[in-house]
């Protein structure tokens, strides 16, 4: 399924990249897109620092971030509308950064889909096929399959101001990628769709991808749309790559504590390092007491560290653990506390706990039973629990 | 006061409206009216009759001059359109040059500038570079005059134009030049228009700059009026201004449904 002719093999592998992660296995061979130390300033403010990532060819990666992280500076990069300071942009290993945006094998999807209001669908599909001097014929039969793919069917002739929002993003996705570009950027793609079509549409561009085999990297502020589309998520914080990761990686072993308060949501306690035994460390808290948790694979160097507990690994009850509880030896965490705050959503109940030490402690815990007797109101008091297997030591 | 329907006014509404369009436009009904006037004189009212229009079409000094007038407006409103849109391009597109607030305020000067002394200005370098005055010196003072309203047209409409469609165009295999023509072009076309229009006519009813820089023998046909009716006033002259302003109306016309084109299209072209 995939248009990627992996052929042209150029000879870079053998550049060092100290700040990144050693690539997973199956990414041994070069990568579609390399950047490298890649630097933009925009007057004396560094949008853009130093950043260096492979990609690999067929990968759909999101870039995360906080607006003014740099993430869009960096897609506009590869996209050619900037060109970098420093540092180079490597497309199956040749330098793209000096070429123009019509020159290179990239098409970008904006975030506002920027569709050319004075033509018809149909024309705004067909306006890349016809600069790259495809036979009119051709262009017909590649714009009657993108409107398939899009499922636009019956809107050709349409004007951009005569579609929805959904169907504007469908004509300026399958504008970007009639071109059957190497690479395609999305900008935002799905900020200005409504919750329940940017769900719908994210499992259509899923399966879009997969379908065609071509890379996608994808911009977005919102964690839940990276972590559900994304093989792979660069996470940014002020033009540089804070961690590159698969989303489970991310969420359950972040780098750092900015980024595991980043994404989702995570209880935080700092403490010193008390004592190290084999294979756990106990950590002293200030605001939870003694809380073991299991030995990282990287050695903790520090002494002061931050345990990170994401709260739907922190159990409620009224009185712990019951003793028949397949994870009543591992609950050693246990804390006790006040509910102060409880949130319904839906499938899953989130509760706070003001602990006895004063800090606050959050809990989340699915609604797997339609009547649930064992429901926490505010004033009650509970037992919070945890293994040590669930903490994290972040070294700050 | 409640009861009442909002859309009946009051009778001191009714009479503001009706004495403030009587004091903009009754000299120009009058006018218009006496234009049919059978009449001799000017002011006696002789019957409804074409006859001074007919007078009009005979009147080969009369015609020259109109004719005069429409060649120079057609030919400056095209000039200054070509170079306010340039302007205005370079005003909103183009890199952050150096000097450019002082450029976008020369640009903007003659709005505000006296006829007076744009005219005598002009007369002054024509004379200077000893210029033969007449139609170009007439045409390039008209073209100097209304460029900045073109510019002022055209780049209202480049800054609400939605710049990644310029961007999408090159990363559709555009290069910049092409991504302008193919894209942003047929976007601002209709403020463009607009332009020429007011272009137009703000040559065809000048008199200041045009008499500083006019020649003998090509007096253009508001010149030739000013000129005409110093002498007294001929009932022909009220059928020539109304051929004028009929034909102002219908270009004015035009460009308000050239601008609102403009806009319904920015709707389109900026979604969010």
């Amino acid at each position: 399924m995939t248009d990627e002719p992996a052929t042209s093999e150029p000879p870079l592998e053998v550049v060092a990249e100290p700040a990144r992660p050693a690539p997973p296995a199956e990414a041994a061979d070069i990568p579609l897109l390399r950047i490298e130390a890649v630097v933009k300033q925009f007057g004396g403010f560094r949008a853009v620092d130093r950043l260096s990532l492979d990609i690999r060819a067929g990968e759909f990666f999101a870039l995360l971030g906080p607006s003014g992280c740099g993430k869009t500076t960096l897609l506009r990069m590869l996209a050619g509308f900037e060109t970098p300071d420093e540092g180079r942009i490597l497309l199956d290993g040749w330098d793209i950064a000096p070429l123009l945006p019509h020159e290179r094998p990239v098409n970008m999807m904006f975030q506002n889909y920027a569709l050319f209001p004075h033509l018809s669908v149909r024309d705004n599909i067909a306006f890349g096929l016809k600069r790259a001097g495809m036979p009119a014929a051709d262009i017909r039969t590649r714009v009657a399959e993108m409107i398939a793919l899009v499922k636009l069917e019956g809107l050709e002739k349409r004007k951009p101001d005569q579609l929805s929002g959904g169907q504007k993003q469908r004509v300026a996705l399958a504008r970007a990628l009639a071109r059957r570009p190497r690479i395609l950027l999305l900008d935002e793609p799905l900020a200005a769709l409504d919750k329940k079509l940017r769900e719908s549409t994210q499992a259509e561009l899923m399966a879009l991808q997969r379908r065609l085999g071509t890379t996608f990297i994808i911009v977005t502020h919102d964690q839940d749309e990276a972590m559900t589309m994304a093989d792979r998520i660069g996470v940014m914080d002020r033009g540089r790559l804070e961690q590159v990761a698969t989303p489970r990686q991310l969420y359950e072993a972040p780098a750092s504590r900015w980024i595991a308060e980043f994404v989702g949501d995570i209880n935080l306690f700092e403490g010193e390092v008390a004592s190290r035994e084999a294979g756990r460390l106990v950590i002293a808290t200030r605001d939870a007491g003694s809380i073991v948790v299991a030995a990282p694979l990287q050695p903790i160097n520090k002494d002061v560290v931050a345990v990170a507990i994401r709260p739907e690994k922190v159990k409620l009850s009224r009185r712990g653990p019951a003793s028949d509880d397949a994870d009543h030896a591992h609950a050693i965490n246990r804390l006790e506390g006040v509910v102060t705050d409880v949130g319904y959503l839906g499938g899953l109940t989130t509760y706070k706990v003001k602990l006895d030490s004063g800090a606050e402690l959050r809990s989340s815990m699915a609604n797997t039973a339609r009547i649930d007797i064992d429901a926490y109101s505010p004033t009650h008091r509970v037992v919070a629990w945890f293994t040590p297997d669930d903490c994290l030591v972040l070294e700050q | 006061m409640t009861a009442r329907p909002r859309s009946r006014m009051s009778r001191f509404n009714v009479s503001a409206l009706v004495l403030g369009l009587a004091f903009l436009y009754l000299p120009i009904a009058i006018l218009v009216i006496y234009s049919f006037n059978a009449s001799k004189l000017v002011t006696v009212w002789g019957g409804w009759s074409l006859r001074w229009y007919a007078e009009f079409f005979n009147d080969r000094a009369m015609l020259d001059a109109a004719w005069m007038s429409l060649r120079v407006a057609a030919v400056s409103a095209s000039l200054a359109t070509l170079l306010g849109t340039l302007a205005a391009t370079a005003l909103s597109r183009g890199e952050r040059f150096k000097g450019r607030t002082l450029f976008s305020g020369m640009l903007y000067a003659p709005l505000v500038m006296p006829e007076v002394i744009t005219g005598l200005s002009l007369l002054l370098l024509f004379v200077a570079l000893n210029a033969e005055r007449g139609f170009w010196t007439v045409t390039i003072a008209h073209t100097t005059l209304t460029m900045c309203f073109v510019t002022v047209v055209v780049q209202a409409r480049l800054g609400k134009l939605d710049r990644s469609l310029e961007e999408a165009a090159m990363d559709l295999g555009c290069d910049p030049l092409r991504a302008f023509v193919s894209v942003t072009l047929p976007l601002i076309l209709p403020s463009i228009v607009a332009g020429w229009m007011l272009a137009f006519t703000l040559s065809l009813d000048d008199v200041v700059i045009a008499s500083f820089t006019t020649g003998p023998g090509s007096a253009t046909l508001p010149i030739r009026i000013y000129s005409e009716v110093r002498l007294g006033v001929r009932p022909q002259i009220n059928a020539i201004c109304t051929l004028v302003l009929g034909l102002i109306t219908v270009v004015i016309v035009a460009a308000s449904f050239a601008t609102k084109l403009t806009s319904a299209r920015g709707e389109g072209a900026a979604p969010l």
